[in-house]
């Protein structure tokens, strides 16, 4: 296999297990979730590597897994004494036990191989050439095994607790009530995410998963409301950062893992702005249509109750209104026959007098009270 | 460690921590309290691709331009968070993850973009993002007072204005203030905080030096200036502890040795802070526990003289109370005991009964119970036979003046759902004269 094929699936398989779990941290308010534990399971690695003296992948995983689920426990403890509140809990928590990392590894590192970078900037340029071996045998790339497994194990886990999940993160009282425990749930998917972290940074880098648990899901959450739909696009947009970003990172010659992260943060601008219904240019748009609408209802209800022809000027001066202002607001309204200018300003049309009969008094009253409100 | 003379770089070092811990400190109460708490973290993050730029736009290494780059993309990041969460429908969590890991992944980008750059020493951008407080230079020191007693002044001058922002920012507007401008100035504030912190303890722990004394300070106090002053106190105190011994055992890093220490001091204060601690809400728990198994007694002792026709100072032995709630019979002095020395009860020998003063107490418990019962079955209607257990929690809760009120309420009842009497508080006067 090429390695840059190699490379492609190993970011795609993280990028898809990432955004399977990710999903469900962004819908519960959690995204920060995955950089907290991504930092604290240092000493559990550190440990285990003390323990069986080499770097054994599985007492690695062993071992940050046990500290990811330490984590969650440590925050939800701090979190449900109502002394700290959660962002709070996670704050604390895991700069404290990375600490305890980091102070393991400078005391010891002399006697042992073992850094820091190697620890958490695992680099994904290197996934093709560290090659799992059973003896004389090569088994191909170890990156591609175990992203591979941690790829499986989310898929298996989203489509065996998909209902649970979705009603546990939308409606944890209807899922208290239902017989199946919030904080159970809420527990094995903190940990799916403590061994999506684990499994993928070692090959990958900390910071590549933290952007894939987060920018994929929020961007896909950006563009539909339904759980099904999210979880499928954030998967597409997560392996299309990673194809993507591959190939940027070629042709910046840079990083392969952060140009990854910035093509999902360019792809979530996108959305950010255009999404049809919650970018920020429709609601910019929505919100300038909605002002407009008003601020034309408003000059006929003014006109019909002045009941003579008023000038610009006098207009200008009873709205505070710009020029320009006021000329969006007439043009719209002369385009619909509701008022037409004459010689002695602006004037309500028949037609414009019927509108207001039909429509406008109390609807505009109605929504003056609800804009106000 | 010769004595306690301090070498060149350790004073440095030390001045740096207690600097970073005194305005973090304080600058960590207002995003512990905003519930912001990891907007330091998504901050330092940000701050890469500015540090960046910053490199390759002076090529140089000195402090100030990479502090103001830092500075520009921290507050950029800032921003865009602020207008992420305004303009779309994502949380404040996910538009932190997202400034933070793409602002990072971007500075990734440009840090291994100088690294083939022929410039050559480029090495050491990377102590600004993993902290190494020894390389602290004195212009880095300087920097950092000033920058710090910019903030701090910051926030004197503008405290009013930004205790309202956290406490009631709706308030504030109401009265005309620029809220939205003054939640740009606390933003920049921490921006500032942060970036100052990078190069002591780097870009991971740096949240915790933010958090972690404000954190620890919360505990003790519910006023914002005391808690200001002791997320201070703990900032700096935490900042001497880790220049200390970093200086004196060697590779010991300073960073996570002063977010340990500020660590230690966030448990200690959750386990002993007055009123908010874990411990006091053991003793607490304690008490009112104890109160409940007294208060069980004396009702238990009424009850059984109320079967016996109302012969209270006839002895009630010890057994049968011991049967009454299957408790033994150690669990059953743990309880008698205090009563006994208040003077509401009498042993004598294997038995027990209440003195006067006990058995008005008896029936003040016993009055709550029964009105209570009376009140769910007739003003909620609920059946007789499921208004006893929680009769036997609100015993224990309701006040004299709650009783009072349910007493008018229902009519100055007699009887009680099940046809007992309800005791009145009369007995007070008469309890004197009975036998």
């Amino acid at each position: 296999m090429s390695p840059t094929l190699v490379i492609m699936i190993v970011g795609s398989l993280v990028a898809g297990s990432c955004a399977l779990v990710g999903s469900f941290l962004v819908l519960r308010k959690m995204a920060l979730m995955g950089d907290a534990i991504s930092h604290s399971v240092l000493p559990g690695i550190v440990i285990a590597f003390f323990l069986t003296g080499d770097r054994a992948p599985l007492a690695m995983v062993l071992g940050a897994g046990a500290l990811g689920v330490l984590t969650v426990f440590l925050v939800e403890m701090f979190h449900r004494s109502g002394r700290l509140k959660e962002d709070a809990s996670i704050g604390v928590v895991f700069p404290a036990l990375f600490s305890i990392g980091v102070i393991l590894i400078s005391r010891y590192a002399a006697q042992v191989d073992l850094d820091l970078d190697c620890v958490l900037y695992g680099e994904i340029a290197y996934a093709p050439w560290d090659l799992l071996l059973w003896g004389d045998r090569s088994f191909g790339p170890k990156a591609l095994w175990v992203t591979g497994a941690v790829f499986v194990l989310n898929l298996i886990l989203v489509l065996v607790l998909y209902k649970e999940l979705k009603i546990s993160t939308f409606d944890p009282e209807l899922a208290a009530s239902l017989g199946f425990s919030p904080v159970l749930l809420h527990y094995v998917l903190m940990s799916a995410v403590s061994v999506t972290v684990v499994g993928s940074f070692e090959s990958v880098g900390a910071i590549l998963v933290v952007a894939m648990l987060v920018v994929p899901p929020a961007t896909a959450f950006l563009l539909t409301d339904r759980l099904s739909r999210m979880l499928v696009l954030a998967v597409i947009l997560g392996v299309v950062c990673a194809v993507g970003g591959y190939g940027l990172a070629r042709w910046w010659d840079c990083s392969i893992a952060g140009a990854m992260a910035t093509l999902a943060g360019g792809l979530f601008a996108v959305a950010l702005i255009f999404s049809p219904r919650y970018g920020a240019l429709s609601k910019v748009l929505t919100h300038r249509r909605m002002a407009r609408r008003l601020a034309g209802r408003l000059l006929l209800l003014h006109l019909d109750e002045r009941g003579e022809p008023l000038a610009p000027d006098t207009l200008l001066r009873r709205f505070g209104w710009g020029k320009r202002r006021l000329e969006s607001v007439i043009r719209p309204l002369t385009r619909a026959g509701w008022v037409d200018r004459g010689t002695g300003g602006l004037r309500l049309t028949a037609a414009g007098a019927e509108l207001l009969e039909e429509t406008g008094g109390e609807e505009l009253a109605h929504r003056l009270g609800r804009e106000s409100a | 460690m010769p004595g306690f003379e301090l070498s060149f770089t350790a004073r440095n070092v030390l001045t740096g921590a207690v600097l970073l811990g005194i305005s973090g400190g304080v600058m960590g109460c207002f995003a512990l309290l905003r519930r912001q708490a990891l907007l330091g973290d998504a901050l330092a993050h940000a701050a890469l691709p500015g540090i960046c730029i910053a490199y390759l736009l002076t090529g140089a290494k000195t402090p100030l331009p990479l502090f103001l780059g830092a500075l520009a993309a921290g507050l950029l990041g800032a921003l865009v968070i602020l207008a992420a969460v305004r303009w779309s429908r994502l949380q404040q969590d996910a538009a932190m993850g997202i400034v933070l890991s793409v602002f990072f992944g971007l500075g990734i980008v440009l840090l291994t973009y100088i690294q083939r750059l022929p410039l050559g020493n480029q090495s050491g951008l990377d102590k600004y993002l993993f902290g190494q407080a020894a390389t602290l230079t004195p212009e880095d020191v300087r920097v950092m007072a000033i920058l710090s007693a910019v903030v701090l002044v910051t926030l004197a001058l503008f405290y009013k204005e930004l205790k309202l922002l956290t406490f009631d920012a709706d308030y504030g507007a109401s009265l005309g203030l620029p809220m939205r401008r003054l939640e740009i100035l606390l933003t920049l504030l921490l921006v500032v905080v942060v970036v100052v912190g990078l190069q002591t303890v780097g870009v991971v722990l740096i949240v915790a030096t933010v958090v972690t004394p404000a954190a620890a300070a919360r505990q003790w106090t519910d006023r914002l200036g005391v808690m200001l002053l002791l997320a201070a106190a703990i900032g700096a105190g935490a900042g001497v502890v880790g220049a200390l011994l970093s200086a004196s055992i060697a590779r010991l890093p300073t960073g996570p040795v002063i977010v340990l220490a500020t660590s230690a001091v966030l448990v200690a204060s959750l386990f002993f802070a007055p009123r908010r601690g874990y411990l006091w809400a053991v003793l607490r728990d304690r008490r009112v526990e104890n109160r409940i198994r007294r208060e069980n007694l004396l009702k238990d002792l009424y009850r059984v003289a109320e079967d016996r026709g109302g012969a209270w100072r006839d002895l009630v032995a010890w057994p049968l109370l011991m049967g009454l709630r299957g408790q033994s019979s150690r669990r059953l002095s743990r309880s008698a005991r205090p009563l006994q020395r208040r003077g509401l009860l009498e042993r004598s020998g294997d038995a027990v009964r209440l003195t006067p003063e006990g058995h008005r107490q008896a029936a003040e418990v016993v009055r709550k119970h029964r009105l209570w019962e009376l009140y769910l079955t007739h003003r909620l209607e609920l059946p007789s036979d499921h208004v006893h257990r929680d009769a036997e929690a609100m015993e224990h809760a309701l006040t004299t003046e709650a009783v009072e009120d349910l007493d008018a309420r229902l009519g100055y009842p007699e009887q009680d759902p099940h046809g007992r009497p309800i005791p009145r508080p009369e007995l007070r006067t008469t309890a004197g004269s009975l036998p």
